[in-house]
């Protein structure tokens, strides 16, 4: 696939808890774009990306990954995709080297690939000290980014995120953050979860703006200035303003 | 009309009646026949009462370590209490009594129906067995506090946590497992009371005035000896109090900082080729052999198969009383798997993972019951060889048992799986009542069933039926059904 086509494609995308919590999403992500999802506690996108990965079933629409319907052949599109949540979930009685090595079998990668692919990874980010300690004491900080490897080691495509930087130290940011680009410029795609909007605004090639299940906003930092009508005014401000509008006409729609 | 909370209060405690009644039928069917004879006693009576009164205290002890390492190694509200403006002394003296008054509420409700039988048929004067087990209950908490403390300062909070883990599994079964292999070696014979009510054992015990007798006596309603086991407990556990109430404190916040010291893999090996579940079932292997709850329950196991491997060696086909083995290789088996299964099957760290993973879910799920079922071949395997010598056909039947008991137990952690951390492990019985009944159930019909099939087939043949119906009500019932 070339770059500029669909990474990502959602269509029609709804789920329904106690309320609904996505409400029809429609969202593409072109290949070899780092794509900022934003939006207030409860707006939703978790639940989004988590039927995008596949650990939720949506209740309507459709998923494509790379051209794969991800809802028929699930088993394709995992293959291809990785996916981090924000309370890293690894095994505290494996080691970081250990658990790279479990992540890349079950992704069935060649060990003569995949293991120099793991110590690369894991002294990247700063753990080749750490690479055969258990890691039942490691800090959240670390956990993460052992979670963080484990998503990369299969060399995906599609790299999901829910607030992958929760947790770490401005240099363990530092070194995550330069991760991901470093991916983003090799041609694959990624798309993240942040309430840090200053992390959104340095490193997105665009930014969707969810709110109550909905995508509000969507475009480059530019773009999403020129659709406010304000030039000057911070990612900050817009997505306040923009949250807000969208409460109000919540409240205002009447409740199914 | 009524609430929903007042229901269900009122049907716990209707429940809690219901189970109370109920257990008085085996209280009776054990302790019944001894309700009855008064003083005085011969040397035989006292040793079987103060050995039953040991077993109750061992127990009471293995519990109290398992709570004391609890207190030691969970962090909880220990950074509000430790900046709080309280004597960190008195926080902790009051955490030690409150060990030792639940350790003594439950020791009290499991022993109330026995109490109460012994009431029925001997008279009021049994009543004094509750203080009994209040007394052992003091002096099992005070122990076990030392006991762990000790073990901390000697091995380091790192080792502590698995080795009280294993040793409150090893106190809790120790003694009727060394009574059974004494039962054994002298008698040929399961049974402990054939030691306990031996000649050997009354010529060996000290005379009636010995104050290794106070227990028993102060159970049978000996008023002087009673007051004395109770002031000696209150001491014991004040002196434990006194001295290591200052250290808890320090004990405390070191174990729980800690708690997760740095342990190294095992290898450096290259990365292992092979498919995506032979991937899930190394790593779920590698996760067993690290499992400190593993170790010990297994540890545990292991021990109660000691007494029929024994008996096993030393009967071979020559004693009818070989048959014995079967059912306890069957029962510990089951209850082994149900454990294995919960720990491969539901307590999955990385479920995001593992779903998220290019594998089919039934693929997973495949996977992790070949673990569960190869680790109990593995460690069931060496007692079925011997078996093949004694007799091939038994060997046949608990083979069979064991892959029953092991399935059974699997089948239902299956059904009524609920994603949770493998720390979690603690909580598994009582976030699935039904579950826990369900496997114990299992496990029993499965092992009587083996026993009758070598004994009375025909009632194997009920007793099968019957464990099956109870495996199939199970499913009905089940959150997984279909």
């Amino acid at each position: 696939m070339k770059p500029g086509e669909s990474a990502l494609q959602v269509r029609g995308l709804t789920k329904r808890f106690d309320r609904l919590a996505v409400d029809s999403l429609d969202l593409t992500i072109r290949t070899g774009e780092f794509y900022a999802l934003l939006g207030p506690n409860g707006a939703g996108k978790t639940t989004t990306l988590r039927m995008v990965a596949g650990l939720l079933r949506p209740d309507a629409g459709s998923v494509s990954v790379l051209g794969i319907d991800a809802l028929r052949d699930s088993v394709a599109a995992k293959q291809v995709t990785a996916w981090v949540s924000d309370e890293p979930m690894i095994y505290d009685k494996l080691t970081p080297l250990e658990y790279l090595e479990f992540v890349a079998g079950l992704w069935g990668i060649d060990p003569a690939v995949s293991e120099p692919a793991a110590r690369d990874l894991l002294v990247s980010l700063g753990l080749e000290l750490h690479l055969h300690e258990r890691c039942e004491g490691f800090s959240k900080g670390m956990r993460q980014k052992v979670a963080l490897a484990g998503a990369l080691v299969h060399d995906p495509r599609l790299i999901i995120l829910d607030e992958p930087l929760t947790g770490l130290d401005a240099v363990s940011a530092r070194h995550v953050k330069g991760l991901l680009q470093e991916r983003v410029r090799s041609g694959g795609t990624v798309i993240m979860t942040t309430h840090i909007l200053e992390v959104a605004e340095r490193m997105a090639d665009r930014i969707g703006v969810i709110a109550s299940g909905r995508l509000v906003a969507e475009g480059t930092l530019t773009e999403l200035r020129q659709q406010n009508g304000q030039n000057d005014t911070s990612l900050e401000d817009m997505f306040i303003a923009l949250v807000d509008v969208e409460a109000a006409a919540a409240r205002a729609r009447p409740r199914p | 009309m009524m609430t929903a909370g007042r229901w269900k209060k009122r049907s716990a405690l209707i429940g809690l009646i219901v189970f109370a009644a109920v257990m008085h039928l085996p209280a009776y069917a054990v302790i019944g026949r001894f309700a009855g004879p008064r003083g005085p006693f011969d040397k035989s009576t006292l040793i079987v009462i103060s050995a039953t009164l040991f077993l109750a205290w061992a127990l009471m002890l293995s519990q109290a370590i398992e709570s004391v390492t609890r207190v030691f190694y969970a962090r909880a509200d220990l950074d509000l209490i430790m900046s709080s403006p309280v004597r960190l002394t008195n926080v902790f003296s009051v955490r030690i009594a409150a060990i030792a008054l639940s350790v003594i509420a439950m020791a009290l409700l499991l022993s109330a129906p026995f109490v109460d039988v012994l009431m029925i048929g001997g008279g009021f004067r049994w009543f004094s067995a509750f203080g009994v087990v209040i007394a052992i209950g003091l002096s099992a908490a005070a122990i076990a506090i030392a006991v762990t403390i000790v073990l901390f300062w000697m091995i380091g909070p790192s080792r502590t946590r698995l080795v009280a883990q294993i040793l409150a599994a090893i106190i809790g079964a120790g003694f009727v497992i060394a009574l059974q292999i004494a039962a054994i070696l002298s008698y040929g014979t399961l049974s402990r009371f054939a030691v306990l009510t031996s000649d050997a054992a009354a010529a060996f015990a000290p005379d009636l005035g010995s104050v290794i007798w106070w227990p028993a006596r102060a159970a049978l309603g000996d008023g002087e000896a009673l007051v004395l086991l109770l002031s000696a407990g209150l001491v014991l556990l004040g002196v434990v109090m006194a001295i290591f109430s200052p250290r808890f404190a320090d004990t405390v916040v070191s174990a729980s900082s800690n708690a997760s010291p740095v342990q190294r893999g095992s290898r450096a090996a290259p990365f292992r080729a092979g498919s995506r579940q032979q991937a899930l079932r190394w790593k779920e292997f590698v996760l067993l052999r690290r499992d400190p709850w593993l170790v010990s329950q297994t540890l545990m196991q292991l021990l109660y198969l000691l007494p029929p491997a024994l008996m096993l060696w030393r009967s071979f086909a020559s004693s009818a009383a070989i048959v014995l083995v079967t059912p306890v290789i069957v029962m510990a088996a089951g209850q082994l798997a149900g454990g294995l299964a919960w720990l491969t099957i539901s307590g999955e760290d990385a479920s995001d993972l593992v779903a998220t993973a290019p594998l089919q879910p039934s693929r997973v799920i495949r996977a992790k019951v070949e673990v569960v079922l190869v680790a109990i071949g593995v460690i069931f395997a060496p007692l079925i060889a011997a078996l093949v010598f004694a007799s091939p056909l038994q060997a046949a039947v608990t083979a069979f048992g064991v892959v029953t008991a092991a399935a059974s137990a699997t089948a239902i952690q299956l059904w009524f799986r609920v994603q949770a951390r493998r720390s979690q492990f603690r909580r598994r019985q009582t976030s699935s009542r039904l579950a826990t009944f369900a496997e114990a159930f299992s496990s029993i019909g499965w092992a009587a069933t083996a026993a009758l099939a070598l004994s009375i087939p025909i009632a194997a043949l009920i007793t099968g039926l019957m464990t099956a119906a109870i495996l199939a009500a199970t499913w009905k019932i089940s959150p997984r059904r279909g």
